[in-house]
Formats: C-alpha cells, structure tokens, sequence
C-alpha cells in the first residue's frame, strides 16, 4: 500500500502501528526485564530505585551460575532427554504417518483417533501411575523414564504433522519410482525421505523444544545428578532463597538454544501447525 | 477422493504393511499412555497414601464420596472455570487482534511474527519465574511502573494477597497464550478469499460489518478447534501457577490441576488419582465436540 496523504499515515499508525507496538511491548518486555536483571549487580538489584538499564553491567550471575552452581550438568541433562525423545518420536512417528498417510487399511480411522486423542489426557492423570511404573521397571531417576513419559505426548502429535506433511505430497511420485522397479522401501528412501527432511527438522525442533521444556514429570522423574534445566531453575530458589540475578541469568540460558531452533525452523512448523485447524 | 484410486488397496488379502508400519508408535503409546490411565482408575478405587502404607487397599468409591464432600475440590474446580474462561477468552481477543493486525502487509512482518511467537516457546517454569519478578512486592517493576504512572500510592505484593494473586495469574496465562491463538487465527486469516471483501466493499459494509460478516464467519472452525483445545491445555496447566504461587495464599488460585499435583506430591496418590479421574471426565465433555469434528474429518 502506498501512503498518499498526512491523514493516511495517521490512520496507518493508528489501526496498525500503534496497537501492534502495545502488543509486541507485553509481549516481550518480560524477556527484556529477565536480561537486564541478569546483568545487574546486586545492589542494583534490590535498590530503592528500579533502573531499566544496569549503571554497571556485570555478568558475574553468569559466571556464578556455570562454575560455583554447576548449570553445565543440567543442561547436559536436557540436552540427552531432548536429543534421545526427538530421535525415537521422529522414527516410530514418521513410518506411522506414513502407513496412515498411503495405506488405506482396516482400523485405520480408529487409530489415527486414537493418536489424534491422547493429547486430551491431563498430565496430572498420567503423572502417578507412570511414577509407579517407572519405579517397578527400575528406571526412575534415569533419563529414560523422562524419555518414555514425553513420548506420551510428542508421538501423537508428532504422527498428526507428519501426515499432513505426506499428505500433501503427490502419490505420484513414489509410483512413478515404482514402476520403474523401485521397491517401496527404495521409493521412500529415495523419493519420499529426502522431500520431507525439513518437515522432520521442523518436527524435530518442536518435540526437542517441548521436551527441553518440560517441567511437570522432570520434578518427579529425577533426582539431583539427572535434573533437567526446568528443575535445576526451580531448585535455584530452594538453595539460596531467591536470588534473582541466577534465576534470570538461568532463564536466559534456558531459552537461547530454544528460540535459535525456533528461528530456523518456525515457517515450516507454522505451516504444518496450522495446516490442520484451517483445513479441519 | 482422488487418493483411493491411485493407492495400493490391499485387494481381498490383507496387507500387514501398514500395521507394522503404526505397530512401534502404537506399542509404545499403549504402553505409555493406556496402562497407566486404567493404573490411574484402578487406584482412584484404593486407599493409596504412600506416607500410610499399612493401609493401601480398595476402598470402593471412597475417594470419590470424599471427592464431592470435599470443599476445596469445589472451590479448585470454580477456580479451574475461571482461570480457563478468562485465560481463554482473553488470549482469544488478545490474539485475534495480534492475527488481524500481522494480517496487514508491512515491512518486517515476518521478522515480527516470529518474534511475537516467543511466549510460546519458552519454558512454564520460566513464565512463572519471570511473572513472579515482575509481580515482586519490594523490588517488582510492574510496581514501579505503576508508581510511575501515579496509578497507585502504595507497592502491591500482587502476589501475596488473595484479593490480587489470582487475577495476575491469569494476566500471565493469557501473555503465554496469545502467540498460539495469533498464529493459529491468522493461518485462518489468510485463507479467506479476497473477493468476499470486495463484495462487502461494493455493498458499502464497514469494517465492523466486515469482522462480523465475513471474517468472523470465514474462519469459525479454526476459531473453534483452536479454542478448544486451549481450554484443555489451559485447565491442565500446572507449571505456570505450581511456579508462581504453588496454589496459595490461601488456596486462591489453587486450580484442579494444581491440587491434583500437589497431592500427588504429598503422596496421597489415590485421592490424587481419583480427582484426575473427575478432572479428565469433565475435559472429555469439552472435547467432545472437538472428537466428533475429528471423526467427521477422518472419514475417508
């Protein structure tokens, strides 16, 4: 739209400009707030006056953080149960997406419910009999309980994507490999596979990020050397009261390999996101 | 459809190809999710107190007698309507609006609607943490900032007192879930076609005439699923609120969840169980609406 006129400019920043500025503010002051208070020394901190910029920037909460608190082990923690839960949901999820995608079969409406379903059980129901499960299989306390217990919910989401992704690529294609004396094994591989890599990245990111979130089965599935980065934040404050300069700077940590992931992968992510509650 | 006739229908003999293809997803859902949810009403039906384990055993519907007898289970689920029809609706109008204005063209629109989506990605626990700094009653900005502004005299603790904690709780829920409904609404946005508008141009409708006419109408049903299934994820939250207040001061916003969790953490697994039981069954009712559009689009 080209701008004509004073009158049209006004109007643009008035519908446009000026609501979204209010917005993207509420939305992302939080963040700005938890940065500059990471960097700002103690006194500052708890002042009588609120500075909105630290007069002397420091990055001790950092350095305190890695070395006299260990936040390294933590986010190792994570980064195993995120890497091993996107491993496992991508594989079991992608033949599954793919068997509901270009088969039709008997009990394939049932069980495409089924997945599309299981996200409606509330944690809280899933959270005590998986505790005692857990803890008869001898894996409480291990990365794999966490592992196990995401897939509850990254394995049904993770099928509901990837078939719409499938789904809209043409049948053609692996037939045209087909007769051409490809098995089907080869036509996926060959054909299918290479197409919907950034499907599966996008896929990936979004159960990597969700597990690397995950809080509710972390408190009760660890204990202090396995703890993933959620728990570690909360346990923050049981140790010293509440220090904010470490809870910031944690929560800092936290989210920057979260929104860099994000940032690769967020159209196509968005796409398939959406692909479903606009067509359905 | 166009699909069935250039698929490998299975003629007469069954293929086991696709079945083998679902069976690793599937085992591992069953396993996961199914056992424990009839482990979960097996011990809805049991004394089941870790911290009294000389009287774990079946008690019938004992846990659901004290269920409905209990008066904080009946104040935890007004809570849980409450912190689901405000936090819903607000994210609602909150991010209808945010789809309405990404949905006009400008310069680093896809720059801002990425970062717009961050609330989304960032951990629960974090929300919390990072609400519960802003809400500080000594040292929180939003005090200050409302010093500032000469709106109030004194510092609030907003979340120390039962008259403020709740509201602010659902201030930060309704933060965390604009991004969600924005981005789902707009994918919305973008499919209605252009030419309704320019017929609701030439009859001379304005622009409220035009959201309630036509876009509103256009994408009810993505308004509608998306709605719904924030309701379920909002009245399942735990991390949020368990992080900011645990469900204090005086069980002000102690929603179903959040008492659920903390029994469970308490040990009291059986009660626990059985309020999940209750919790679920009342979700099922929200979601069966949201089933059924399911079931109708897996027809095929």
């Amino acid at each position: 739209m080209k701008i004509k006129s004073k009158k049209q400019l006004f109007i643009r920043i008035a519908v446009l400009y000026l609501p979204l500025a209010v917005l993207l503010l509420f939305l992302l002051f939080p963040f700005y707030w938890t940065f500059v208070t990471s960097v700002k020394p103690d006194k500052e901190l708890y002042g009588s006056i609120v500075t909105y910029w630290p007069q002397n920037l420091t990055f001790e909460s950092y350095r305190k953080l890695f070395f006299d608190f260990n936040f390294l082990q933590p986010m190792y923690n994570s980064f195993i149960v995120a890497t091993i839960t996107t491993l496992l949901s991508l594989v079991v999820s992608v033949l599954a997406a793919y068997s509901f995608s270009r088969f039709r079969f008997k009990g394939r409406k049932a069980f495409m419910i089924l997945f599309l379903t299981n996200n409606m059980f509330p944690t809280v129901l899933l959270l005590i009999p998986l505790y005692a499960i857990m803890r008869n299989l001898g894996i409480l306390y291990t990365p794999m309980s966490l592992v196990l217990s995401y897939t509850t919910f990254t394995i049904p989401f993770s099928v509901w994507l990837l078939n719409g992704y499938l789904n809209d690529l043409p049948i053609s294609l692996e037939e045209a490999a087909m007769i051409d004396g490809a098995s089907r094994v080869k036509a996926f591989t060959k054909i299918i596979f290479p197409i919907v890599i950034p499907c599966l990245i996008a896929t990936g990111v979004y159960i990597f990020m969700t597990s690397w979130n995950e809080y509710t089965f972390a408190v009760m599935f660890t204990n202090e050397s396995n703890r993933t980065i959620p728990v570690a934040l909360k346990n923050l404050i049981g140790q010293l009261g509440v220090q904010w300069d470490l809870l910031t700077a944690g929560g800092i940590i936290t989210i920057i390999p979260v929104c860099i992931m994000f940032f690769f992968a967020q159209k196509r992510l968005v796409e398939g996101l959406t692909a479903g509650a606009v067509k359905g | 459809m166009i699909l069935n006739e250039v698929i490998w229908l299975p003629r007469k003999k069954i293929n086991i190809w696709p079945y083998l293809l679902i069976a690793p997803a599937l085992i591992i859902v069953l396993a996961m999710v199914l056992i424990p949810a009839v482990n979960a009403v097996l011990m809805s039906f049991q004394s089941y107190d870790l911290t009294r384990p000389s009287r774990i055993g079946f008690i019938g519907f004992g846990n659901y007698i004290q269920v409905f007898q209990d008066k904080l289970f009946w104040q935890s689920l007004g809570k849980t309507i409450l912190w689901v029809v405000f936090g819903v609706g607000f994210q609602f109008v909150f991010g209808f609006i945010l789809a309405l204005l990404l949905n006009k063209k400008f310069k680093g629109r896809g720059a801002v609607r990425a970062v717009s989506l961050i609330p989304w990605v960032t951990p629960g626990v974090l929300i919390g943490l990072m609400w519960k700094w802003i809400y500080d009653g000594n040292y929180g900005v939003l005090n200050d900032i409302l010093l500032k502004l000469g709106w109030i005299q004194d510092k609030i603790p907003f979340l120390a007192q039962k008259s403020t904690a709740f509201p602010s709780v659902v201030v930060t829920i309704i933060w965390q879930g604009i991004p969600f409904f924005a981005l789902m609404l707009l994918a919305g946005l973008q499919g209605v076609p252009g030419e309704l508008y320019e017929a609701a141009d030439i009859d001379g409708a304005n622009w409220f005439q035009k959201l309630f006419r036509v876009t509103i109408p256009s994408i009810k049903s993505t308004i509608f699923i998306t709605t719904l299934l924030r309701v379920i994820w909002v009245a399942n939250s735990v991390d949020v609120i368990f992080n900011m207040t645990a469900g204090g001061p005086a069980y002000s916003t102690q929603t179903l969840s959040i008492y659920i969790f903390n029994e469970a953490n308490a040990l009291n697994l059986g009660y626990a169980s059985s309020m999940s039981i209750v919790l679920t069954l009342l979700l099922l009712c929200v979601a069966i609406p949201y089933l059924k559009n399911i079931f109708k689009n897996q027809e095929a």
